[in-house]
């Protein structure tokens, strides 16, 4: 039961990161991260039902019984997607016609209702709202950084089409990096989004161990300073 | 563990059911509500992108008239139903515009051709498909300029044995890695402008109220 902010959004964004420690939501995740772009919109999408979820399933959690639970929060993820699907139609209808297609698999991202059960269900409000956030974040940072890798990689462009997400003031973002490039199709296609994901893994291991043999070294000189005395 | 004694009637199944049956109900109100919202929104949105993709397919001078207004039913060769957008200049038909599909490489690509009087190409837009991202996509018009080609282009222009990707001993270009796209794409084009040579009597018919049925007998006249 922790309601420590600083704990919940270390645990999002890293420790318990959904892609990076759980390996959850990866059809989404190998789906759409051809580009940056449409990595960092699904992000937003996913970190959007993440909070409303978590928000409506701590609200109602005093009352859902532990055997019907998961119908219920299969029915209230299922809701809110359809919902977020309606209303951007309607209202961001050009953001819609780019995401369109990606918004349906939201539902398909057990990542989602995995808070749901591991936290939204155990929590209060505030925390479980934080927790969403959290943990989307994280997740839109993994589908940003593989969609980049991809895209580079793959087509030699960075956040092409960003101006079709978040408008025309950010055509900076679009850049080319290789010019005439003849684009590599194996890591554009989802194989290439598996191989991509493994070396993120890995890269995500390597970058622990250091951190822990780092913590090790800067302990080890107070243990032997400590043991000299003696 | 800190989980909380539960009470005795939430362990009945009455209760479970009664829980569940609310979520349903909850669940239809909101999805009604959120429905009704904005169902005439995204109708108006839809109207809008329409009008969009058919203003680009043909060119703002072929006509004076709302696209839109009094579209014409027709039945393509299979037998399907395919909805005409015509374009008038006085009373007289001067453009019109339709969808066609094809089988890509993943799945139907479907597309919108415009079309002039005579019959020739006035613009041509991929509205929607499923190829291979960098490689297939090439034929949306925002990630490359390929499908302007073939503005300009008729049935007998090129004749109908060029109207082939080069690697067929066509004339036209193919991305690198992707052949079975722009076939596909040459393919849907060509049947369009057959469509058009099979049905041009009721094609040109000039829209009266009752389009529908004139154009229809047009049809039968020409057979």
């Amino acid at each position: 039961m922790s309601s420590n902010y600083g704990r919940i959004a270390k645990d999002g964004i890293w420790d318990n990161n959904i892609v990076f420690a759980q390996t959850l939501g990866l059809c989404p995740l190998l789906a759409v991260t051809g580009t940056a772009s449409n990595g960092l919109g699904m992000g937003l999408a996913s970190t959007v039902v993440m909070i409303a979820s978590g928000l409506l399933i701590s609200l109602f959690r005093g009352i859902i019984t532990p055997q019907v639970r998961i119908p219920v929060f299969v029915l209230i993820i299922a809701v809110l997607v359809t919902l977020v699907d309606m209303f951007m139609n309607a209202w961001v209808h050009d953001l819609h016609k780019v995401l369109g297609l990606f918004i349906p698999l939201i539902v398909t991202n057990c990542a989602i209702l995995g808070r749901a059960e591991s936290f939204a269900s155990r929590n209060n409000m505030l925390p479980s709202l934080f927790d969403g956030l959290m943990m989307g974040a994280g997740f839109t940072l993994v589908l940003v950084l593989l969609g980049a890798a991809r895209e580079v990689l793959g087509s030699g462009t960075l956040f092409a089409n960003a101006a079709m997400l978040l408008g025309s003031w950010a055509s900076f973002m679009e850049l080319i990096l290789i010019q005439d490039y003849k684009g590599f199709l194996l890591i554009i296609l989802p194989p290439g989004g598996f191989i991509v994901l493994g070396f993120l893994l890995a890269g995500k291991r390597f970058v622990d161990r250091v951190l822990d043999e780092r913590k090790r070294l800067a302990s080890k000189p107070e243990d032997s300073a400590a043991a000299e005395p003696t | 563990m800190g989980t909380p004694v539960e009470p005795q009637y939430r362990k009945r199944i009455g209760y479970q059911a009664m829980l569940l049956g609310g979520f349903s109900i909850l669940a239809t109100v909101m999805l009604v509500a959120g429905n009704m919202a904005t169902k005439d929104v995204i109708l108006e949105r839809q109207k809008e992108d329409l009008l969009a993709s058919l203003e680009e397919v043909v060119p703002a001078e072929h006509y004076d008239n709302n696209l839109l207004d009094n579209p014409l039913q027709l039945e393509r060769a299979t037998g399907d139903p395919i909805t005409i957008y015509r374009g008038t200049r006085g009373k007289q038909v001067s453009a019109m515009a339709y969808e066609m599909s094809s089988q890509g490489y993943a799945g139907e690509i479907r597309l919108i051709m415009g079309l002039d009087a005579q019959g020739k190409v006035l613009g041509v837009r991929v509205l929607s498909h499923a190829e291979t991202p960098g490689l297939g996509d090439k034929i949306e018009v925002r990630k490359d300029d390929w499908i302007l080609d073939f503005n300009g282009l008729s049935l007998g222009n090129p004749p109908r044995e060029k109207w082939k990707v080069k690697k067929d001993g066509g004339q036209f270009d193919a991305f690198s890695g992707a052949t079975i796209t722009p076939r596909a794409v040459l393919k849907a084009i060509e049947n369009g402008l057959v469509f058009y040579k099979e049905n041009s009597a009721a094609l040109l018919q000039p829209p009266v109220t009752n389009t529908d049925t004139v154009a229809r007998s047009g049809v039968n006249n020409d057979e």
